[in-house]
């Protein structure tokens, strides 16, 4: 990994940093960008945790096809986090039912958190970035 | 109270900007201290001294230069983020400078609390 500025600075503080997924995979920039921030931090080595929450449990489904819409599909980088010591991957229950998905349609392993248990995780959090 | 500002979206088109420098100012008049506005996806575009709106609307970019020269506050644009919205060096407002997503990470660490506006 290259060098990042700012990564001698945290003075061996580690915080509890929670990305939230909210958005579909395409369409807009976010889910991409979240990703990028993911990956960031993992360099500062925090204890980093990503959830999935309304349309945002499609990021992580089998089968993305971006070949029509000419964009890169972030699959491959989601299936490599556990090579960054990124295991903490969280699918809100509702959300995913909502949409007729399950748990196997997922590529990474998740735990699978209904929507109390998922506000009981934002909020033990010191830090919640997402989009 | 310790704070760092996430801004998400471009000026504008969003609130979001306007709500976060708002706050910014807000947080320095109490007294408290910003460690750090970090500038992310099309939130790079608040620094693009190019931006001229009509004289009777407020000047975002403008505003926040300001702001950072009266409290010598750190703007940071998330290069990654702004070289795919070609926002370079050669457009930066005075007071802005680009560098990388780990600036957001070590605010995130060295702050109290990381407020984020936008999505």
């Amino acid at each position: 990994m290259p060098e990042i500025e700012g990564v001698e600075n945290t003075g061996g503080v580690i915080k509890k940093f929670l990305y939230l997924n909210s958005k579909a995979p395409y369409g807009t920039v976010y889910a991409l960008e979240v990703l990028e921030m993911i990956l960031i931090s993992a360099a500062f080595e925090q204890d980093v945790h990503v959830a999935f929450v309304d349309d945002g449990v499609y990021q992580i489904k089998r089968g993305h096809d971006t070949k029509g819409i000419e964009m890169k599909s972030f699959l491959p980088t989601y299936r490599a986090l556990e090579g960054y010591d990124i295991e903490k991957l969280y699918v809100e229950k509702e959300s995913m039912e909502e949409r007729g998905l399950r748990a196997e349609d997922f590529i990474v392993p998740v735990t699978v958190t209904n929507r109390l248990a998922m506000s009981h995780l934002i909020a033990s959090m010191d830090v919640v970035l997402g989009g | 109270m310790r704070f760092g500002i996430l801004v998400n979206e471009g000026p504008f088109n969003h609130q979001a900007s306007d709500s976060a420098y708002k706050f910014t100012e807000a947080v320095l008049r109490k007294g408290h201290e910003v460690y750090r506005v970090f500038f992310y996806y099309d939130g790079v575009n608040n620094a693009n001294k190019l931006s001229e709106p009509p004289s009777d609307d407020r000047h975002i970019v403008k505003r926040w230069s300001e702001l950072a020269k009266a409290h010598n506050l750190d703007l940071v644009v998330c290069v990654a983020a702004a070289l795919r919205r070609g926002m370079k060096d050669e457009l930066l407002a005075e007071g802005f400078r680009i560098s990388g997503l780990g600036q957001l990470i070590e605010a995130g660490i060295q702050s109290d609390r990381l407020v984020m506006f936008g999505d």
